[in-house]
């Protein structure tokens, strides 16, 4: 509609979005701003789960602590696995913007997806394993906050891999129209705020929990 | 056994008992009969609402235009409606408690205190989290697009949502006065009292699920605000230019993003205890309750400016308005409101001064939050200013402003006393806590909210309201608040607690009385206003403002029709100065026809709003009773909804330049054959909505 002369410019990505004929650029520049903001709601969130995590390390109440429960190995190649899917995701929104046809596009968010559902895997196994130690959040402070930070970021996982499924549907009806490019922009936005959440846990949980 | 495990799967823990009919019916006290009544009142009332709906044959209207529309200005209108309803519940409890105190003084009187109990929780969880937040949403989202020159919020089916998630929670505490029982708790709720150990029931449960749908509601309503401020603003609207109630409702949505996850968050815990035995807040297994009281109040003292800064918004329009000057000082307005969200963020921790930390901490906090009185006292000297030289005309809202201004200095007078923490030491938990929260936010919310609503209402619907009946209401909320409130600064001094449902000292009684009388005459406002409406429907013929400038006001909305087309700007403006359609007016160029028409696309109704709203509140029921059923049923309906309008394309409306050019032709032609009104008469039948341009205006 109006052209890169007359109108604002999508200055957050480079993403096609001005050559969709479906979406003013300004309606498209709102959509993802608003998404902006959610994820700092979304962020506060995290943040202070992390601070009662901090105030909950020591009531162990006589139960495991950090040290019996947390293991590095697990979360090291949840971590890879993780880190990989940011990456793999970031080939899809590059397939996007330069692809013309969507096989580049469907390929890299289907191995996302799956490496999403990996992800979870090793996660539901570490937890399988803690419960099999007796290690349960009904035991203690501490393991409540351990199984209200972690399945947290699980559940956001996992609702991302579902959007990936239901993104996956969406090309395959409407293919790449302006809002199927602006839900993946925003898709692309969250995967990669739960890559960051992640970091923060590697760290506060399992770097501090095992190495301290 | 297993007969009683398949009513357990279909029913969950609802039995005979969960009923107050079956509860009055076994043991007839007058505690009982009255629950019984309220529950009963809910039943008929829904009952009555149907049957009249479906007589007058309004399903189709109801539906078509109100409930499915995503026109920011219906949705707000329906926030409003939410609000008053609750309000009435609300108050009606508030006078339930006060008449039970005022008998009580060595007597049982007529509330048992497990009802009394409830009755303070589901006051003040409704007051503010079903009253005072739909209102001020409700406000900000008739007024906001229009006061920015835009056609509609950023976002209008989030909107839609947010008010349906928001109702689906009123509907859980209005459900639970015929099912069950409320939350014991406050509306604070803290644990460990509202923990399993001490309240098995589905009390806390009720006040959780509420709370969250709500908080849900609001976090969305927040990002929408926001988003709408920011980015869909008029060319020329620049930040420095918006109306003073942008700027507040700017504040309060970004204090709405950052404030409602922590209490997401802490009702998500309390709920994790509750369910599965989890310990954050317990007593035993390392469990602790000083988090949630942090997390609550990361929530709680925000909100208080969530509640606040709207009003304050309000105020600055309608004394802006009804003195005929520019605003004195917008720009140390809009810098204090800013400041106000800052500090908000800073001072959570007076509210438990007494719960362990140190002299220091406390001090801090202490300092902290009597640095907020410097910018509301720079706001309050500019309403002042505003006023100073000004063609003060004394309507409704006006005299609410007014009355805003002295009651809430006084208020923040004891505010100021409560953050000295020795101070706070020896009041806390008295009564004297309960006059100050109520001497903020009765002034420095709910007047700006009724000075809001018959300020803009001519606006809304066309006509005016009555100041006859809106100067009665004005009497009554205002001598019904000190009647009902000063008081309890007296009796809190005195040492009386808060919460008490009996008490056993001869010389509360007269002051008690007071009170009581105070809190029937506030019932009264409640009624004028009620009557006022009525009167104003009935009496509408006489009163319309078709043109839509009622009061010669200045600000963007007023420069459509009275009530403005779907569309609400058949051009988008553009807009040179604050104040932008004051100065149109000066000039002479309002009313003018654009040179050509566009068309102009709008949103489609959508069903998704209400079937997230009923799905959410489902949810919430099946966990409320522990349904399990109904909990997965509604869960999966919330989110059916949402993914299946992403595949949906056709979600906008052509309104055809044609029938736009019509329609403002129709306005200017009534606008051009109006007479202008001056301001003296502005509240006569001659008042169609054109003000007649004033001489020699001097900017302030």
């Amino acid at each position: 509609m109006s052209g890169p002369a007359n109108g604002p410019q999508l200055r957050h990505v480079g993403l096609n979005l001005l050559h969709s004929d479906e979406m003013e650029p300004e309606e498209a520049a709102t959509g993802l701003y608003g998404f902006w903001i959610f994820l700092m709601s979304d962020a506060i969130l995290f943040a202070l789960l992390f601070a009662i995590y901090g105030t909950q390390l020591a009531a162990t109440a006589g139960a495991q602590g950090p040290q019996d429960v947390l293991k590095l190995g697990p979360a090291f190649v949840e971590t890879v696995i993780l880190l990989t899917s940011s990456l793999t995701f970031g080939l899809a929104a590059i397939a996007l913007k330069y692809d013309r046809g969507q096989f580049g596009l469907v390929l890299w968010l289907c191995v996302t997806l799956m490496l999403g559902i990996a992800f979870l895997g090793f996660e539901i196994s570490d937890f399988r394993t803690m419960f099999a130690d007796g290690a349960t959040p009904d035991r203690s402070g501490f393991l409540s906050a351990f199984f209200a930070l972690l399945p947290t970021h699980g559940l956001h996982v996992a609702a991302g891999c579902i959007w990936i499924m239901v993104m996956l549907a969406q090309i395959a009806v409407f293919g790449t129209d302006g809002r199927v490019k602006l839900n993946l922009l925003r898709l692309g936005l969250f995967w990669h705020f739960l890559d960051i959440i992640w970091i923060a846990i590697f760290s506060v949980v399992y770097l501090q929990g095992t190495l301290a | 056994m297993s007969d009683d495990g398949h009513w357990l799967t279909l029913l969950g823990h609802l039995n005979a008992r969960s009923f107050p009919f079956v509860r009055a019916w076994d043991d007839p006290t007058v505690s009982e009969l009255i629950g019984a009544l309220a529950g009963a009142l809910v039943v008929v009332g829904a009952l009555a609402l149907v049957a009249l709906v479906t007589w007058k044959r309004w399903w189709r209207p109801l539906v078509r235009d109100w409930l499915t529309s995503l026109d920011h200005k219906k949705i707000g209108i329906m926030y409003v409606v939410l609000a008053g309803v609750m309000l009435s519940r609300a108050l009606v409890e508030a006078v339930l408690m006060r008449t039970q105190q005022s008998l009580a003084v060595d007597a049982p009187g007529i509330v048992a205190p497990e009802h009394f109990a409830q009755l303070f929780s589901t006051h003040g969880t409704i007051m503010i989290f079903f009253m005072a937040m739909p209102f001020l949403t409700g406000l900000i989202n008739y007024v906001v697009p229009l006061q920015i020159g835009a056609r509609d919020v950023a976002f209008p089916l989030l909107n839609s949502i947010s008010l349906m998630l928001t109702a689906g929670g009123a509907g859980l505490v209005m459900i639970s006065l015929a099912v069950g029982e409320f939350s014991t708790g406050g509306w604070s709720g803290y644990p460990p009292y509202t923990g399993k150990a001490f309240q098995p029931g589905v009390g806390p449960d009720y006040w959780i699920w509420a709370i969250t749908l709500s908080s849900l509601g609001t976090t969305f309503s927040g990002l929408n605000f926001a988003a709408t401020i920011y980015k869909k603003r008029c060319p020329g609207m620049h930040l420095s230019r918006m109306p003073l109630f942008c700027w507040t409702a700017l504040c309060t949505s970004i204090l709405m993003i950052f404030a409602m996850p922590p209490l997401t968050l802490a009702t998500a815990l309390l709920a994790l205890d509750r369910y599965l035995d989890f310990h954050f807040f317990t007593n035993d297994l390392g469990g602790n309750m000083m988090n949630y009281v942090n997390l609550f109040w990361l929530f709680g003292h925000p909100e208080v400016y969530i509640l606040i800064l709207p009003a304050f918004g309000v105020f600055s329009e309608v004394i802006s308005a009804f003195s005929s000057k520019e605003l004195y000082g917008y720009k140390s307005l809009a810098a204090a409101t800013m400041v106000i969200g800052v500090l908000s963020f800073t001072v959570w921790l007076h509210h438990f001064f007494t719960m362990g930390q140190s002299a220091d901490v406390n001090a801090a906090f202490g300092v902290a939050t009597m640095t907020i009185a410097i910018p509301t006292g720079v706001k309050i000297y500019d309403w002042i200013w505003t006023m100073f030289r000004g063609e003060v005309r004394f309507t409704a809202p006006m005299l609410f402003a007014l009355a805003f201004i002295v009651t809430f200095v006084l208020g923040g007078l004891t505010g100021i006393m409560l953050a000295i923490p020795p101070i706070d030491y020896v009041v806390h938990n008295t009564v004297f806590l309960v006059a100050h929260f109520h001497n903020m936010l009765i002034p420095g919310l709910l007047y700006g909210m009724i000075a809001g609503y018959m300020y803009w209402f001519p606006k809304a619907f066309g006509f005016r309201l009555s100041e006859v009946w809106g100067k009665v209401a004005f009497g009554c909320w205002v001598s019904g608040f000190y009647l009902a409130f000063m008081p309890l600064y007296v009796l809190g001094l005195s040492g009386m607690a808060r919460r008490s449902q009996a008490l056993f000292e001869p010389d509360y009684r007269p002051w008690l009385l007071v009170a009581v009388v105070g809190a029937f005459l506030l019932l009264a406002g409640l009624v004028s206003l009620f009557v006022q409406l009525w009167v104003s429907v009935r009496d509408r013929a006489a009163n319309r403002v078709p043109v839509g400038d009622p009061w010669d006001a200045r600000s963007l909305e007023w420069s459509v029709s009275a009530p403005p087309p779907e569309y609400n700007f058949a051009t988008i403006p553009q807009v040179d100065r604050l104040d932008p359609f004051y100065w149109r007016k000066e000039r002479g160029e309002a009313y003018r026809p654009a040179d050509r028409y566009n068309a102009i696309a709008v949103p489609k109704n959508s069903w998704v709003g209400p079937l997230v709203g009923l799905a959410g509140a489902a949810c919430a029921f099946g966990l409320v009773w522990h349904i399990g059923w109904l909990t997965l049923l509604g869960f999966v309906g919330v989110w059916i909804p949402v993914i299946a309008r992403s595949f949906m394309r056709d979600v906008h409306r052509t309104i055809p330049a044609s029938e736009i050019e019509a329609t403002e032709r129709r306005w200017l032609d009534r606008a051009h054959a109006a007479r202008p009104v001056p301001r003296e008469l502005e509240t006569e039948p001659a008042n169609l909505g054109l003000a007649r341009p004033f001489p020699a205006q001097v900017p302030a």
